[in-house]
């Protein structure tokens, strides 16, 4: 059992809080940094899905699991993001600027879905954002000289000054970058002010409101955050899948960014990840699984998204903490080792709080 | 005029559908402020359930339906027993993430049972009749008939059956409801299957026009779309939002074709605008 010692003020501050953190972050930096030479392209490849995953987990993570905002259509901003950056290269923009402008343009539509719904309650957001993204997916059908409707739309390469990359490796690199920067800077905003208010909001809007926290803007800030790192990754998935369709960006996609979420851990930075990696596992399980099943079961369009729902159901019931939560209550149990109790983990509420009034 | 009546008749047919949709949800929210996304699939259960009446238990259309009310009823009344009421009491996300999931498992356990491809349920509101130069399908009058007879319905049990009375006190307060002895768990289940069964008619009612198929469900989302509109906690907001919905998408394809599919949102964005409590504000300060 570790027993940390404060003897520095700016020891609160610090993001890696002890040595412990530092060594295992450290070995993790040089793993995913040493990747692309051990393994051969199609890991490359699948790793490099995964980090882009993250990426849109962790913009989803802003709002939902941060703010406790649901979101039903985030791969509305992916799809904005994606279709903005490949619109953008194509013509004449280049990357380094292109891929900023996808995440601007994103955060603002985000805006303009957030506004009108954050002034209710958060299940406005949550229908709100799922008819915005069937809005954006008619939208991007019916609007061909943009975005080729259903015939589709290819992404140019990316290109860093002038240097066109083509090479799985050299794209991993640059999506592990935008990713670790993106972490640095949610794990930032969650120890400002701003970040507090979130995680207030989420836990009680009425207590966060009456602490004179602005509960619709802190949520709508989150949303734009939120929006505008999902955009991030949407131009970066642009280059992964290098052509782009409009059911790529469907209702399914919305799922699955959720799944990733709850499944990884709802409320932490580590949850993005873990539920990114456990969704890439989750992809090739199924294609497998699709082998074996009965055709009339295995052939069936709303399998994956029915699994993909099973998966959430039992989760939300059974650990809502996620895959993440569960190896905190492990590593609990590990630390104090014979004085762990059951409850420690254990959830407050068990009734339903009302929060109306006449 | 012929044209306007014609688009009028089946955007009020279908906008009874979305309404119907619709009051399931916001029954659902008002009595036990939880959010039920897989309402739209529960609707398409339940044309299946009656499909499945009709056409392999051989029953006549009027006892296929109502079997199939009673069964979605018992569905719904479970749904609440066995999954939903084990999340009472966590974040309001939970709840939204929980229904929404079951929905896509009801998708595709309505594809793997009944397969793919669309079926057609028999009807006894075949054909059609014109009326002032507009020719009009029975089975949109039929839809229109079914919503105002439940409508009647759900208002005479809301409000003169023990049990609707139960259920007002219990979405109004229900600890004070608790401690008069009302059964608050029973009646939450009940409203479940009430909604359930609500849906369900209207599942049944839309099947001669877009047939019954697992897509379906998706109409759900219209209806959320409605229940916004007319004000999350009102039952007549959500029948008349459902109304406004219904009514704009056949105009809309006829005059204005490019946003046929998405002008509900359209409208449900326009009055989060204006007016974000919604048409028939029911909201109400929440209290610490």
């Amino acid at each position: 059992m570790r027993v940390l010692f404060k003897t520095d003020y700016n020891q609160d501050i610090r993001l890696l809080k002890h040595n412990g953190f530092r060594f295992w972050y450290g070995l993790l930096l040089l793993a995913v940094l040493a990747a692309p030479a051990m393994v051969d392209t199609y890991w490359i490849n699948e790793l490099t899905r995964v980090l882009i995953y993250a990426l849109a987990g962790l913009g989803l993570m802003v709002v939902t699991g941060f703010t406790g905002q649901v979101s039903l259509g985030h791969a509305a901003f992916m799809a904005i993001g994606a279709y903005l950056h490949s619109f953008c290269l194509a013509n004449g923009v280049p990357f380094l600027l292109s891929l900023p402008l996808a995440a601007l343009v994103s955060g603002m539509v985000g805006l303009l879905v957030a506004i009108p719904a954050s002034r209710m309650t958060g299940l406005y957001l949550a229908i709100a954002s799922l008819a915005f993204a069937i809005v954006v997916e008619d939208v991007i059908i019916h609007w061909e000289s943009v975005t080729g409707g259903n015939r589709g739309m290819a992404v140019d390469p990316p290109a860093l000054f002038g240097y066109e990359i083509f090479q799985a490796w050299e794209f991993y690199y640059i999506v592990l970058a935008v990713l670790i920067a993106s972490i640095l800077l949610v794990l930032n905003i969650l120890r400002t002010p701003t970040g507090r208010a979130m995680l207030a909001v989420r836990d009680s809007e009425i207590s966060a409101e009456s602490l004179g926290i602005r509960v619709a803007r802190t949520k709508i800030l989150a949303f734009w955050i939120s929006a505008s790192l999902t955009g991030l990754a949407g131009g970066l998935f642009a280059h992964f899948i290098q052509f782009l369709a409009p059911e790529v960006f469907g209702i399914v996609l919305s799922i699955q960014l959720l799944l990733m979420i709850v499944v990884g851990g709802l409320g932490t930075v580590h949850g993005a990840i873990y539920g990114a990696i456990l969704i890439g596992l989750l992809e090739s399980s199924i294609s497998i699984l699709k082998d074996w099943l009965p055709p009339a079961i295995g052939t069936q369009p709303g399998l994956e998204p029915g699994l993909f729902g099973l998966i959430l159901v039992l989760f939300i019931i059974f650990e809502p903490e996620g895959v993440y939560g569960r190896w905190l209550k492990l590593r609990t149990l590990l630390e104090n080792f014979p004085f762990y109790r059951r409850n420690t983990f254990k959830r407050q509420r068990s009734y339903l709080r009302t929060e109306r009034m006449r | 005029m012929a044209e306007f009546l014609q688009l009028l008749i089946i955007g009020i047919s279908q906008g009874c559908v979305y309404g119907l949709i619709a009051m399931g949800f916001v029954m659902i929210y008002k009595a036990t402020e939880m959010v039920n996304f897989a309402q739209g699939d529960i609707m398409m259960l339940g044309a299946f359930v009656a499909f499945s009446f009709s056409a392999y238990a051989g029953l006549n259309f009027w006892l296929a339906l109502l079997a199939a009310m009673a069964v979605m009823a018992v569905f719904g009344a479970l749904v609440d027993m066995v999954v939903v009421r084990r999340i009472i009491g966590q974040p309001q996300f939970s709840i939204v993430i929980l229904t929404i999931s079951m929905g896509f498992i009801f998708r595709a356990a309505a594809g793997m049972i009944w397969g793919p491809s669309p079926l057609s349920l028999d009807t006894p509101f075949g054909g059609t009749s014109s009326f002032a130069g507009a020719v009009i399908g029975h089975e949109r009058l039929a839809i229109i008939a079914g919503t105002l007879i439940m409508v009647t319905l759900i208002w005479l049990f809301m409000t003169f059956s023990r049990w609707g009375i139960a259920m007002q006190a219990a979405s109004q307060n229900q600890l004070a409801a608790f401690y008069l002895g009302i059964p608050v768990k029973l009646i939450y289940s009940g409203v479940w299957g009430l909604a359930a069964a609500i849906s369900c008619v209207a599942g049944v009612l839309l099947a001669p026009i877009t047939l019954i198929s697992a897509l379906n469900g998706f109409l759900g989302i219209k209806a959320f779309a409605a229940a916004v509109i007319g004000g999350f906690g009102s039952l007549p907001g959500a029948l008349v939002g459902g109304l406004i919905i219904g009514i704009a998408e056949p105009f809309a394809a006829a005059y204005l074709p490019e946003v046929k599919n998405i002008i509900g949102y359209l409208i449900m964005f326009a009055v989060l605008v204006m007016r974000p409590e919604g048409l028939f504000a029911t909201i109400y300060k929440k209290k610490v």
